[in-house]
């Protein structure tokens, strides 16, 4: 069985899917990339279907549960290349793949892992600033 | 009912593996480019062809089949039809609602399909079979 190679390029996992996937190899994927996160402790995920002349329901659940199962990991996943005859085919499908991010390429996926990455931990200092406030708070009214 | 009969050039496969959805997938691609199917057009019958032909596997429990070109005297267009000796479908109604399913899919094979394309046609006999059959015309 053919297998999709996941390429480590700094903190980000890429996956170019070039072939037409039997069932088996999508779920595969799904493995390995789950392993491969957990080995790596990469934050962002990077799957680049450029190549993908249909993307059926089975590989589009598949591409949500990447993207779940990542999430789940602390690392975020966007999708990347879909052509336009493919989007349009996914959404009269009904499969509008809520809960996956999306670029049109690779650069740009790149470019909103490493923002995001950078809002999170905006988010975190923030977070952790209201947290202190609060204890201030409490030590002040006792 | 739209046997294979009256299909120009018919081609026909068996299903029986992942790789045989694959192989299905491939031959339809080629037939939508050999009648000049619109990119978008060929994607969605691509597409359909791929949920179905998983559908004859998954649920028929293997299949074949049957792919050519069609000609109604106006236009010119693509047929398939994929016929399974499996369990049948008890309630055809229930079974082209988005979202229902009786196996671990996301329920939108059928009816995903059959917005695909431009005819769908499905006949089913409770422990006889199914057999359902799909054309896409170029406009």
């Amino acid at each position: 069985m053919e297998r999709v190679p996941v390429l480590k390029i700094g903190d980000i996992l890429l996956v170019s899917i070039l072939i037409d996937m039997e069932d088996q190899v999508a779920l595969q994927l799904q493995e390995d990339l789950a392993d491969r996160i957990v080995e790596t402790g990469c934050h962002g995920v990077i799957i680049d279907i450029s190549a993908l002349d249909i993307v059926d329901s089975f590989v589009g659940r598949t591409l949500a549960t990447i993207a779940s199962v990542s999430r789940v990991l602390d690392a975020e996943t966007v999708v990347v290349g879909m052509r336009p005859a493919v989007a349009i085919t996914l959404v009269e499908l009904g499969l509008s793949l809520p809960g996956i991010r999306t670029a049109l390429n690779v650069e740009l996926g790149m470019e909103l892992l490493a923002r995001e990455r950078v809002d999170d931990f905006i988010d975190d200092l923030i977070g952790d600033d209201d947290q202190d406030d609060a204890d201030e708070a409490v030590v002040a009214a006792s | 009912m739209t046997a294979g009969g009256d299909i120009a050039g018919m081609e026909r496969l068996a299903i029986r593996s992942d790789q045989d959805v694959v192989r299905v997938r491939q031959l339809v691609r080629t037939l939508a480019v050999s009648v000049k199917l619109s990119l978008v057009d060929q994607t969605k019958l691509v597409t359909a062809a791929s949920e179905l032909a998983r559908n004859t596997l998954v649920y028929g429990g293997g299949g074949t089949v049957e792919a050519g070109r069609v000609d109604n005297g106006r236009r010119i267009g693509i047929r398939i039809v994929f016929a399974d000796q499996g369990p049948g479908i008890p309630d055809l109604d229930l079974a082209l609602t988005d979202g229902y399913t009786t196996g671990n899919g996301l329920g939108l094979g059928l009816s995903g399909a059959r917005r695909l394309v431009d005819e769908f046609d499905i006949s089913t006999e409770v422990g006889q079979g199914t057999t359902i059959s799909v054309t896409k015309w170029c406009r």
